[in-house]
């Protein structure tokens, strides 16, 4: 196989071979793999481009709040309002990112990305870019490949499960997602794409699982919006030439060993942090009565 | 690698692939396995799926399946109104039994015949699902994959005859695995392919001596 990838190395390394971007390797990998014809993987990934960007929409529409009480009505609030420290583009994907974890949270259709709990971050950050720039589909395209083929690596080589890594491997992988997302959207350069995934893991490295009520929505849903700003930013300093001192693949295995020695408690069990705060046990009492 | 669809995806209904698309999941394999308009039903929930049921939809999700809706089908939100229009009866049980799984779900199936079946299955996170149990029998049932179950007694020459009137039609075998209470007993086959099996070849294997049912089910 021409382009089988096992490491964000191994993707640099045939986007250099071939001349090629960074996305077009995945998705000629996902050709090869899958013994597809190229046509219905294009396909295939614009099926779920145009999920993201229904979700979006139904997460603004619907301004119920959960069954817990928690959520709702958020993502709305920010479309309302208006932007007083944050660029128009990140307030933008701030609450795309929001409006897709509330639909989410109400049982809307959503895709996961690469888990539900962190489906808003990837696509509030395409969104947010491809409305800002006027751009086409085949740059949500190139964004879904690029993502996709950071959340494959950090599948493979580590974990995306809150269960198993906290939510750094959860909220943090489909935040380098999104970083590599944007960066490719906007046509930047391999080494960009990879420096946005890295600067942007490295700085959730730690980040815990630790669910009110054992549900997805505290602190999840606006943590969703926050991490989708936080993709911008290292995807800013990629494109304006900083690159990470830690290779990537280097900080997807720090983030596989700080997610194991993460203790239980502070991964999706809801038995530490905000989950066993005075409030966040009224939380679980409350939903328990539902 | 994997496929890249399996990264982003599945598609799916919130809140969670665990407890909500899986859940929808285990609920459609149930009915599949039933083989027959399910009429009451009870549902008993153990471990995380007993605590955290209502909040995921749980509860909507595993009624949908039962009703035959896949995990991306909107009408998991309004399961509970399907299924008095679809004259389906559900109970939930929350077990505080320990359970060898977070979240494990026993469903006790009820048709118009009178007719009982035990179905015990696992959602495994990412949507994935296991089937561990039929009627106090062991077994592992997926749904990712074509399957070929019989039931069947358990003596010399019935596996044989299975196999050769798959290979009859050409049908490749991926994986197979036999599972009895005891010796001379009632029996399990499952058997994955890696094309469809047709009806044809199913009554052939369905006229086998020694096999009392068979039953197949499409990837989920």
């Amino acid at each position: 196989m021409k382009y089988n990838y096992n490491s964000i190395a191994d993707i640099a390394a045939f986007s250099e071979r071939d001349g090629i971007p960074f996305w077009q390797v995945v998705l000629r990998s996902e050709v090869e793999l899958t013994e597809a014809d190229e046509a219905a993987v294009l396909g295939e990934a614009k099926k779920r481009i145009a999920i993201f960007n229904q979700s979006v929409e139904d997460g603004l529409a619907d301004i119920r709040t959960t069954p817990s009480g928690m959520s709702g009505g958020q993502a709305k609030a920010l479309f309302d309002g208006q932007p007083r420290f944050l660029s128009p583009l990140a307030y933008k994907a701030l609450t795309y990112a929001i409006a897709v974890n509330e639909a989410n949270a109400k049982m809307f259709r959503i895709v996961a990305c690469p888990t539900a709990g962190s489906c808003g971050v990837v696509p509030g950050v395409m969104r947010a870019v491809g409305d800002t720039y006027h751009l086409d589909e085949e740059a949500y395209v190139r964004g879904f490949f690029a993502a996709a083929g950071v959340g494959n690596v950090i599948t493979n080589a580590a974990c995306v499960a809150g269960a198993v890594g906290g939510c750094q491997a959860e909220v943090g992988s489909a935040a380098a997602m999104a970083a590599a997302a944007a960066v490719a959207m906007m046509e930047g350069t391999t080494d960009e794409v990879v420096a946005a995934m890295a600067l942007c893991l490295k700085n959730v490295l730690g980040l815990v699982c630790d669910p009110v009520a054992g549900l997805v929505e505290v602190p999840c849903v606006k943590r969703n919006g926050i991490y989708a700003v936080h993709a911008l930013t290292a995807a800013e300093m990629a494109m304006a030439g900083l690159r990470s001192q830690i290779p990537a693949d280097e900080v997807i295995g720090a983030m596989d060993r700080i997610g194991r020695a993460l203790p239980s408690a502070l991964r999706e069990t809801s038995e530490g942090g905000l989950a066993v705060t005075e409030t966040g046990k009224q939380i679980a009492e409350r939903v328990r009565n539902l | 690698m994997s496929s890249v669809f399996d990264i982003i995806g599945p598609i799916m209904i919130g809140p969670s692939s665990s407890h909500t698309a899986g859940a929808a999941r285990l609920g459609k394999m149930a009915r599949c396995i039933f083989d027959e308009p399910v009429e009451r039903v009870t549902m008993t929930l153990y471990g995380s799926f007993a605590k955290t049921y209502k909040g995921h939809g749980t509860d909507r999700a595993l009624i949908a399946g039962l009703l035959g809706f896949g995990a991306e089908d909107v009408r998991i939100r309004q399961a509970f109104k399907e299924a008095d229009e679809a004259g389906l009866q559900y109970e939930f049980v929350e077990s505080a039994e320990p359970s060898d799984h977070p979240n494990v779900v026993l469903f006790d199936l009820y048709g118009h015949s009178g007719r009982h079946m035990s179905v015990l299955g696992r959602s495994l996170g990412g949507g994935r699902i296991l089937i561990t149990r039929i009627d106090g029998l062991e077994v592992e049932i997926t749904g990712d994959e074509h399957t070929i179950m019989t039931f069947h007694t358990d003596k010399p020459g019935v596996i044989a005859a299975v196999t050769t009137a798959l290979s009859l039609q050409a049908i490749n075998i991926s994986s197979m695995r036999v599972f009895r209470k005891e010796k001379h007993s009632q029996a399990v086959m499952l058997i994955h392919t890696d094309s469809e099996v047709s009806r044809d070849v199913l009554d052939s294997i369905n006229a086998v001596s020694g096999i009392e049912s068979v039953m197949y089910f499409k990837p989920l």
